[in-house]
């Protein structure tokens, strides 16, 4: 079967590429890259005005699938995921129960294979049960396919633990992806610590409870050297930890997700919106600022949306008993489009790097690029088209979006994995 | 006159001439509270539930009171002995009071935003009676009141806050009212009791010396230490408190001649005040407070609801 994507604006910065022209694809792969190319049988896809870049992966997604099916389930999340533009995810391993041995790991690969509209990598738990206290079998994990390891939702609280969970991943040659967070400095803290917690009422969150496990977890990669993901950094200083220790020359990544790029800990009013009350918290406008300089100077690598899906009734509660977390998958690109590319701050070939080639750098899964030869996983983007976002429009089962009512610019039309259409004109290819 | 409000909520949403309203209104009814018979037709047919979701006897019999002496229907609705144990949630149990027809919804709750979530949910008059760590204004009223009953005035009076103001629902909504009234606040506590941005609430200076801050003030506003709602010790003992920041007879020279001592309830004698001060004939006005609780709620009722004149005037 061949396909033949014509007069794309292919961008790609892996292969110097921004230009016109045509992609050929057969059997999954792009076979030709030119002008006027002849295709003698096929389906022929017309694509003036559209952008297409290497398919787009969120290395940080909560697909809820198995045990929290009524928040969100594999079929309906990797749908939300084609929706937003991605040809992958990397699902976080916090399920009932929890991903920590490789039956867990084939049960999600298997749901993927059988109902998910994208590829999904499988990340394994640090520790069993996510408890920080035994080690989980990684190399069985890693056998069956688990391409990382994250205790995501918790820090691994012990210092000695995480360099356990470090030393013995490095053998792997996989990365170890740490939610940072100090479970006794942050305690039951709800919203950022200083003028929102002051104004709310509510338990503070510190930004200090995350930076002490941000510079420990530094501090064990350069005893350990196993390479260290940071996940969702939130706080300026944090940053500043993540930008030190790569100057240093250690395997450090980091990545951000657009919530904590565009909202900031004023958006949390007085209706105690409680799809604002994310984990780690929606920090101040100079932490903001901060994150956005490091998407800008290649501090942060990759742009993840923490998609957290949960129920209506779980959310529309108070605000205290309310969980963490918001969904992202079909806002993240509109929202990097809007806010970064069109007013010029960052590049077309920035915005790839971020959210499709470091992503799949850091999990060390196969690269794409827009080449011959490589797998044909690729988003087709209409640059120009505005639209506002609207929560009847969600595939996602959820709908607790902190940017409901937000006017975008830049949304994916089209999405293909492995020469497949899984997105067409906007609508899921069933 | 004026005052057009629905709830009472968030204080710093009502002004200085709402506020002295409510508070004119107050010395109205402490006339009724004069009377042989201390009940006034005014809100006859009006139905006020007191939805308590946490355990609270003053304030909730002071709320109760308030309403029968203006004749309202009151409901006590315990959350603690109904619904939310049986795993109800909130926004169903307020949906079904509001099937009852009633008029307001009078709400404590320990969770911080839970009135103006009801007040969304059920479209009728709420008034907050503490919520969580966040506010309390009906406190900060009848703490208004009492001073100004007391000083003649509230325009550039000093007030220090001495305790738990991190994690004080009073201080949520006393601090900022202070502030709209015109006064100097001072807020004084050990750091660790102190909230992250107390400049957020509206205090114009903050210390942990009470002896320091003692000579400047006009009025004295001691919290209650609320050991239930501390995470972790943030003092190494009572003993340790009170010699540091309790209120007593040791430090009555250092305060001016005529500051007085407030407190809003319960008080831990020998905590934060000794019997001396919480007893003081010229200084304490904490059951002045108690008093002012009725009366001041009763006003919020009657501007809130909008009810008759009937039997006010003398």
């Amino acid at each position: 079967m061949a396909l033949l994507l014509r007069n794309a604006h292919l961008v790609d910065p892996q292969v110097g590429l921004n230009e016109v022209a045509d992609v050929l694809i057969r059997d999954g792969r792009i076979v030709e890259i030119g002008h006027d190319l002849d295709m003698p049988k096929g389906v022929e896809r017309d694509l003036a005005g559209k952008t297409v870049v290497p398919g787009l992966v969120d290395m940080h997604v909560h697909l809820r699938e198995p045990g929290f099916e009524q928040k969100g389930d594999i079929a309906s999340e990797t749908r939300a995921a084609a929706k937003g533009g991605y040809t992958a995810v990397c699902s976080m391993p916090n399920t009932k129960p929890v991903v920590d041995n490789a039956v867990a790991v084939e049960y999600v690969k298997a749901r993927a294979a059988a109902v998910g509209k994208c590829r999904v990598h499988v990340s394994g738990a640090c520790s069993q049960g996510l408890k920080g206290e035994t080690l989980s079998e990684m190399g069985d994990m890693v056998a069956h396919g688990a391409v990382a390891f994250t205790d995501d939702g918790r820090g691994v609280q012990g210092a000695g633990m995480m360099r356990r969970v470090m030393d013995y991943a490095s053998q792997f040659g996989r990365v170890v992806m740490s939610h940072c967070q100090d479970e006794d400095l942050v305690g039951e803290g709800q919203v950022n610590e200083g003028v929102a917690s002051t104004r709310l009422g509510l338990l503070g969150w510190p930004a200090e409870g995350e930076e002490l496990q941000i510079a420990r977890d530094i501090a064990l990669c350069r005893l350990t050297g196993c390479p260290l993901h940071v996940q969702h950094i939130s706080t300026a200083r944090g940053l500043d930890l993540v930008r030190a220790a790569k100057a240093e020359g250690l395997p450090v990544t980091c990545e951000a997700t657009p919530h904590h790029l565009f909202l900031t800990e004023d958006a949390i009013g007085d209706d105690y919106n409680t799809s604002l009350k994310v984990n780690p918290p929606l920090r101040t406008a100079a932490d903001a600022a901060a994150l956005v300089e490091g998407v800008i100077d290649g501090t942060v690598d990759a742009i993840v949306t923490d998609h957290a899906p949960h129920t209506d009734f779980e959310k529309d509660r108070e605000f205290e008993l309310a969980p963490f977390g918001m969904i992202g998958l079909e806002t993240a690109l509109g929202l990097m489009v809007t806010n970064l590319v069109k007013p010029g701050r960052i590049t077309w070939e920035r915005l790839v790097e971020l959210m499709s080639v470091a992503p799949r750098e850091i999990l060390r899964v196969e690269p794409v690029r827009i080449e011959p030869g490589s797998v044909a996983d690729l988003t087709v983007i209409d640059p120009d088209v505005t639209w506002t976002v609207d929560v009847a429009d969600f595939a996602s089962k959820a709908k607790n979006s902190g940017f409901v009512g937000a006017e975008l610019t830049g949304r994916a039309t089209d999405v293909y994995v492995g020469g497949y259409a899984t997105l067409e004109d906007g609508a899921i290819v069933e | 006159m004026g005052f057009n409000h629905k709830h009472l909520i968030d204080i710093t949403e009502y002004s200085a001439d709402d506020i002295m309203t409510i508070l004119e209104t107050a010395v109205r009814f402490r006339e009724v509270n004069e009377r042989r018979i201390k009940q006034v037709p005014t809100l006859k047919g009006f139905t006020v539930v007191n939805m308590f979701n946490e355990p609270s006897t003053r304030t909730r019999s002071s709320f109760e009171m308030a309403e029968k002496r203006l004749s309202a229907n009151s409901l006590n609705f315990g959350g603690s002995s109904t619904s939310t144990v049986k795993g109800e949630s909130l926004v169903d149990t307020v949906e079904t009071l509001c099937s009852y027809k009633v008029d307001m919804i009078v709400v404590r709750d320990k969770h911080a935003g839970v009135p103006r979530k009801i007040a969304d949910v059920s479209g009728v008059h709420v008034i907050d009676a503490g919520d969580g760590k966040h506010q309390h204004p009906t406190q900060a009223l009848l703490d208004l009141y009492s001073i100004w009953q007391t000083k003649g005035d509230l325009d550039k009076l000093h007030v220090g806050v001495v305790g738990d103001i991190g994690h004080s629902r009073v201080c949520g909504s006393l601090i900022p009212a202070l502030k709209i009234m015109g006064c100097e606040v001072t807020v004084i506590a050990p750091p660790t009791l102190l909230p992250a941005r107390p400049d957020v609430l509206g205090a114009d200076h903050w210390t942990s010396n009470l002896d320091e801050a003692l000579p400047e003030l006009d009025v004295v506003y001691m919290l209650r230490i609320q050991r239930e709602r501390l995470e972790g010790a943030p003092y190494p003992s009572l003993r340790e408190y009170n010699m540091l920041y309790g209120l007593t007879e040791a430090r009555e020279p250092l305060m001016k001649p005529d500051a007085i001592v407030c407190h809003p309830g319960p008080i831990n004698r020998g905590v934060e005040l000794d019997s001396y001060m919480a007893d003081h004939p010229e200084r304490s006005v904490i059951l002045d407070q108690v008093y002012a609780g009725i009366l001041t709620r009763m006003a919020a009722l009657y501007l809130l609801l909008g009810g008759s004149e009937d039997g006010i005037a003398a």
